[in-house]
């Protein structure tokens, strides 16, 4: 997958910095004269192609350089690297908390309509968009077995079909992926009842992604039969149409995160950054964000939170899951749950 | 006559009052805003000591040792707590004496070594921040020997920067309201202190001219000394005015007596002798004490006319009947030279307010000048009218009229270059003049224009009749 972006990325003729975060792909939008504004995100360009298209026909004197990245190479991106961007945008919850809260981000002031105080850190971080994090099931796999509603409903299927669904159970791989070790550290503190099931996903051989892509894929192949945490917004954009892949919104609980902005301290252009945040937090961009993750940040922007749905605020509490220690504790019970003796 | 104005004020003590008053409570609004400010930082800094020194606690219960590794359960409701006051920054470290295990290794490290269940605060500066940092040891058995571990926690305190200064903020509000309130009450309380000096003034402006009583009027202990001195310049005052008035009436009497006695001696000695040049020289001498005795009461005259406009007292005067007693007594003088008097307008009263004597002496000199510069036979008429608000007394003659040089007759001792041998002081009109300006009425002076002198005097009728 990634030598594939890789090669797009070149027969772009676009060419790479020289620097220690990679970047998927890079695009410009907007005339050759206009003020540049960079962002770095995790977000698809697929799907935000759109928007940015909106943007720039709207700012006749601004260009957008938007590169795509790993949650992971986005914040070294700026954390380490002192990369030159305007706009970070990423889903990894923690990781955007962590560069506020180290300084790395501008105040900024954008006009911000009624996004809830919870989705916002000081003046710094903005939540832009809510994405209910989904288990994804694909209905001939599941043949005449019932689709779970619950964690509960899934352990237990689990357990009772351990030959249809072995080696067909797929997830993040939290050691590579910011989002998946963000997830089960979530997921960790929601309910114990999650360790059992990565528990039955280790007897079962679950096999393990860094990116939810490629975990669509498989599962689209028929090669898996469950994609346990599979941010929203992919799996709209994967299976449009699919009528085989279910969308799951587990009742026990559902997490959402929220995909967030910042303007870099070091930002070149905070203006046009602060206008494109405007932008994004604005009714045409809200009611994107909204339909592809099927709910609303912004009230009023599309389908409200479903009750099970339990976002996960932008506060200091986050910067825990970033800890060395905690971290290697939590991966070291995650290997002992999933590598069965 | 009025009292003269006081010299300019120099500086209002009212509103000196209210502007003292009015910076004073500025004064204390500042000091409460700042005392208000300092106070609310005091008790929220402490009240959030006590919360990020549970957390710092709570943090260091998470560290285990596990298998000679350390463990470290970092507590997310608590990094979310200490975070939910004004969304502060959280920066934290774990280290022991090798160096750090997890967090931030720049962190400031405290001064002195915390102990282990009381964690010791301090403030620094971090990546641009002011931290306010808890700290706390804790030790942990790793295999075989015992580690200390220091657990540093820090926070931003936007929060508590915000409230103390909404509180101070809200103080100073307050007391701006205060403020508002004073300026009305510094009034009030001015106008309550100035009152007693209005008051004295008053009672003070209100007494007759000749109230000259020491001032008895309630007054506050710290007018006291101001009373006393005014009492002491009116018994001073009163000493003077009673030194002066006996002073003339004993002059006139002592100069009047012994002239007369000396006239007497001297006309007998004329009727005695029968030398002609003795009779002669006798005869120029009666003339000479004549002219210093006439002189004598004209100065004593204009000496009680000054003495009466200081001391002004006005009462109803009925000028009709004043102006024939005083042409009666000129017209003994008149009927020895055949000169004719004759009056019009005195059949009925012309109340004046003013002072008799005053009005008496002038009508006296008005008419006297008349009689004095007529021819034998002459004629003088005196009429009275009313004219506006004035009485109008005009005296003509058709005597040997003015001379056009002689301007300002009315200047003391100034006589006319027409007198020739008529006797006089040339303070007559003098007097004249003085007291109608102490009545507020005026004289004039003027050549008839066939033959002869006009002098009007205009005094102020008394308003019931006016
Ligand atoms: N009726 C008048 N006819 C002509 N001249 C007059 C008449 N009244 C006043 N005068 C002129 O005005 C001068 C001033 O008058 P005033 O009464 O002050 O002085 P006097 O009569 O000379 O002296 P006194 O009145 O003091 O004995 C006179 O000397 C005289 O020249
Ligand atoms: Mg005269």
């Amino acid at each position: 997958m990634r030598d594939l972006v890789l090669a797009a990325v070149l027969g772009l003729g676009l060419s790479l910095p020289a620097a220690g975060y990679e970047i998927e792909v890079e695009q410009v939008f907007g005339p050759e004269d206009g003020r540049e504004i960079r962002v770095i995100s995790t977000t698809d360009l697929v799907s935000i192609d759109s928007v940015l298209r909106d943007f720039v026909e709207g700012h006749p004197g601004s260009r957008i350089r938007y590169a795509q990245a790993a949650s992971v190479e986005v914040f070294r991106a700026i954390h380490d690297e002192g990369a030159a961007y305007d706009l970070v945008m990423s889903s990894a919850m923690d990781l955007q908390m962590k560069l506020a809260n180290d300084g790395f981000a501008a105040s900024v002031q954008p006009q911000i309509g009624a996004l809830p105080a919870w989705a916002r850190w000081r003046d710094q971080l903005y939540g832009v968009a809510l994405e209910p994090v989904l288990t994804l099931a694909s209905r001939r796999a599941f043949g005449d077995l019932p689709i779970p509603r619950t964690r509960r409903d899934l352990i237990a299927m689990l357990r009772e079909n351990p030959d249809r669904f072995d080696g067909r159970i797929a997830s993040y791989d939290p050691r590579s992926s910011g989002v998946g070790y963000f997830l089960i550290s979530q997921d960790s503190q929601q309910s114990d009842g999650f360790w059992r099931l990565a528990e039955v996903m280790g007897r079962l051989n679950a096999r393990l992604f860094c990116c939810s892509g490629e975990m669509i894929d498989e599962l689209r192949a028929g090669r898996l039969a469950i994609a346990y945490n599979v941010v929203a917004s992919y799996a709209a954009r994967y299976t449009p149409d699919d009528p085989d892949l279910v969308r799951l919104a587990l009742e026990d609980y559902t997490l959402a995160i929220i995909r967030s902005a910042l303007v870099p301290a070091n930002a070149g252009n905070p203006e046009g950054a602060t206008d494109l945040l405007s932008y994004l937090l604005s009714p045409p961009a809200q009611q994107h964000f909204a339909e592809s993750s099927g709910t609303a940040l912004m009230p009023g922007a599309g389908q409200p939170p479903q009750p099970h749905l339990r976002p996960i605020r932008l506060d200091a509490g986050l910067l825990v899951y970033d800890d060395q220690l905690r971290r290697a504790g939590l991966l070291s019970e995650w290997n002992a749950a999933m590598v069965q003796p | 006559m009025k009292p003269a104005a006081a010299s300019p004020a120099g500086f209002s003590l009212r509103r000196r009052l209210v502007w003292q008053f009015a910076a004073l409570s500025l004064l204390l609004v500042v000091a409460l805003f700042f005392a208000v400010r300092f106070a609310a930082e005091r008790a929220s800094r402490a009240s959030q000591d006590a919360v990020l020194g549970a957390a710092v606690i709570s943090v260091g219960d998470g560290i285990r040792a596990v298998e000679e590794e350390l463990e470290l359960d970092l507590p997310y409701a608590t990094f979310s707590m200490l975070g939910a006051m004004g969304n502060e920054r959280i920066f934290y470290s774990l280290s022991t004496g090798d160096g750090l295990v997890t967090g931030y290794d720049d962190l400031p490290q405290p001064q002195v070594t915390p102990g282990d269940l009381s964690p010791v605060f301090y403030g620094a500066d971090y990546r641009g921040s002011r931290l306010r940092l808890a700290a706390l040891t804790r030790r942990v058995l790793l295999g075989q020997r015992i580690e200390e571990i220091t657990v540093v926690l820090g926070q931003t305190r936007y929060g508590q920067a915000a409230i103390a200064r909404d509180t101070a903020r809200s103080a100073a509000w307050i007391g701006l309201g205060f403020l508002a309130l004073t300026v009305p009450v510094a009034l009030w309380a001015a106008r309550a202190v100035i009152r007693p000096v209005d008051r004295l003034a008053e009672a003070v402006t209100r007494r007759g001219p000749q109230d000259l009583r020491p001032v008895l009027h309630p007054a506050p202990r710290e007018l006291v000394p101001l009373m006393g001195a005014l009492n002491g310049f009116i018994a001073r005052l009163r000493g003077a005015l009673q030194l002066a008035e006996t002073f003339i009436f004993e002059a006139a009497h002592r100069i009047r007596t012994p002239l007369s006695l000396v006239r007497t001696e001297a006309e007998m000695a004329l009727a005695e002798t029968t030398d002609e040049a003795l009779r002669q020289r006798l005869r120029r001498m009666v003339r000479a004490i004549g002219e210093s005795s006439r002189s004598a009461n004209q100065i004593l005259d204009h000496a009680m006319v000054l003495y009466r406009s200081d001391q002004f007292m006005a009462e109803p005067v009925d000028v009709a009947a004043l102006a024939g007693s005083v042409l009666r007594s000129v017209r003994a003088v008149a009927e020895m030279r055949d000169i004719e008097m004759r009056a019009e307008g005195l059949d009925q009263p012309c109340p004046v307010l003013g002072d008799a004597r005053m009005i008496e002496v002038a009508l006296r000199n008005i008419l006297d000048n008349a009689v004095k510069f007529s021819p034998d036979e002459g004629n003088v008429l005196l009429r009275l009218s009313r004219d506006g608000g004035m009485a109008r007394i005009e005296v003509t003659d058709q005597g040997r009229g003015l001379v056009a040089g002689d301007a300002d007759l009315t200047g003391r001792f100034r006589r006319g270059s027409n007198v020739g041998d008529v006797v006089g002081s040339g303070l007559g009109l003098t007097i004249v003049t003085e007291v109608a300006a102490a009545h507020g009425g005026r004289f004039t002076l003027s050549p008839r224009p066939e033959k002869g002198t006009c002098a009007t005097l205009f005094l102020p009728l008394s308003s019931a009749s006016a």
